[in-house]
């Protein structure tokens, strides 16, 4: 296997390991795959955490490692988190809106600047007849939202974004 | 400015390594005890609503205290756990100000925890947290100052909630405004600690790893005196000394107790 079909390779092994917390939304489409590289056989993936503290992380490690070391070519994979980079909302891919839609959560606003308002459309019916509850949710990067169209709480990711934006 | 870029670069010079882990220590400790505080509030907010905005934020901000833990690891201070559990109270840098019981009571018992007191708290120390982090967005040292940048993005989210409250109870009734102030009152007479760096203070400057003591302090005091209906006129105290050089009070203790008793129980556990 060469580098770069090697790369792509497990760039689509990537897209198959989930956030355990948002089924069906997988870490390369949260946005959470830095980099990639090879030496021979080993493969080291650079990876940029969501929110400080979360859970997940620990287990996003784990499943990450595991899914790539299960490939045939692959003896050993480490997955190292860098804060050299942060991590954005605007790094969701729109197929990962997508999926994130279809588990009731509304993706980020784009091109969002820190202090804006926000709208949010309800992920089931599209409606933007809705409100915020509540900033904060049953994890750190979700709001809890109510739909007065369809009448269905729903939650949304939280825009986060550099406050100094280069 | 000479940047240094890991912890291996850090430890070549004695006096940028002892400066910096001393800052290091003030923001994992200032971050983990505000945390614990916070924990302690779970399930006794005045709603539920509440309940989980508050828990979200003192998760995210134990995460924070992870982070600088983590750094200090890097620079070879020994385990993150290890430094989270194990330090003795005079080894603890964070503000006395932050280590202060929620209230009368205790969590399994009779928690008659003060609501004024947790939204002044924090609302004073978010609005600290903010102007520090953004001072050390632009540290020397590489790793803090991406550290810094990452709470940044996060704790804009924790400061408008603890605003939010202390505007509409401000407001709000007799009743409140009386609560608030009083608990304004008392913090004007302890928190002078929290807003500054301790004994390593000029090094740290030297070091370019965050800005001045007064600086920081005329930015914190300008920033609540938009929020604050009317500031004490006395100026500020640290009634109990400076935690930064390892004073603390009984209430430190009693968390760290609390905090440490299940890691004690086994220690070799893996949780």
């Amino acid at each position: 296997m060469n580098g770069e079909q090697g790369i792509a390779n497990i760039r689509s092994v990537l897209q198959t390991v989930d956030d355990p917390e948002l089924p069906s939304v997988s870490v390369l489409d949260l946005g959470m795959v830095h980099d990639v590289t090879l030496q021979g056989r080993n493969v080291m993936i650079t990876m940029v955490p969501t929110f400080a503290g979360c859970p997940a992380l620990d287990f996003i490690e784990l499943n990450v490692k595991k899914a790539v070391e299960d490939v045939e070519w692959v003896d050993t994979c480490d997955v190292h988190f860098t804060f050299e980079h942060q991590w954005s909302t605007d790094a969701i891919t729109d197929r990962g809106k997508e999926q994130l839609k279809k588990h009731g959560i509304s993706p980020p606003p784009e091109n969002y600047q820190p202090g804006d308002e926000w709208t949010v459309n309800c992920p089931f019916c599209g409606s933007d007849y809705t409100s915020m509850e509540n900033v904060f949710g049953p994890t750190a990067c979700r709001s809890i939202l109510y739909c007065s169209a369809c009448r269905n709480p729903f939650e949304a990711m939280k825009p986060v974004v550099s406050l100094t934006k280069s | 400015m000479t940047v240094v870029e890991n912890a291996e670069q850090a430890k070549k010079d004695p006096s940028y390594l002892k400066a910096l882990t001393e800052l290091v220590y003030q923001l994992a400790d200032d971050d983990f005890i505000i945390s614990f505080r916070g924990a302690e509030w779970l399930g006794l907010a005045p709603h539920i609503e509440e309940d989980v905005a508050f828990s979200s934020i003192t998760q995210n901000t134990m995460g924070h205290a992870v982070m600088f833990y983590e750094l200090l690891e890097e620079l070879g201070e020994g385990n993150a756990d290890v430094l989270a559990h194990e330090r003795t109270l005079e080894q603890r840098r964070n503000g006395i100000y932050l280590e202060k019981r929620n209230g009368e009571g205790a969590y399994h018992e009779e928690p008659y925890y003060d609501w004024a007191l947790a939204v002044v708290r924090n609302y004073f120390y978010e609005t600290f947290k903010k102007i520090k982090m953004e001072a050390i967005s632009t540290s020397s040292y590489k790793p803090l100052a991406n550290v810094a940048s990452k709470a940044l993005m996060e704790q804009t989210y924790h400061l408008a909630h603890w605003k939010m409250w202390m505007n509409q109870l401000q407001h709000a009734t007799e009743d409140a405004r009386e609560r608030i102030n009083s608990r304004i009152e008392e913090a004007w007479s302890e928190f002078e600690d929290v807003l500054e760096l301790g004994s390593y203070a000029n090094d740290m400057l030297k070091h370019q790893l965050i800005s001045s003591e007064d600086y920081l302090k005329e930015a914190w005091l300008k920033e609540v005196g938009v929020n604050i209906a009317n500031p004490p006129e006395s100026p500020l105290g640290k009634k109990y000394g400076s935690g930064r050089n390892g004073v603390h009070t009984a209430d430190l203790k009693q968390a760290l107790q609390t905090f440490a008793e299940v890691y004690n129980s086994d220690k070799k556990a893996v949780w």
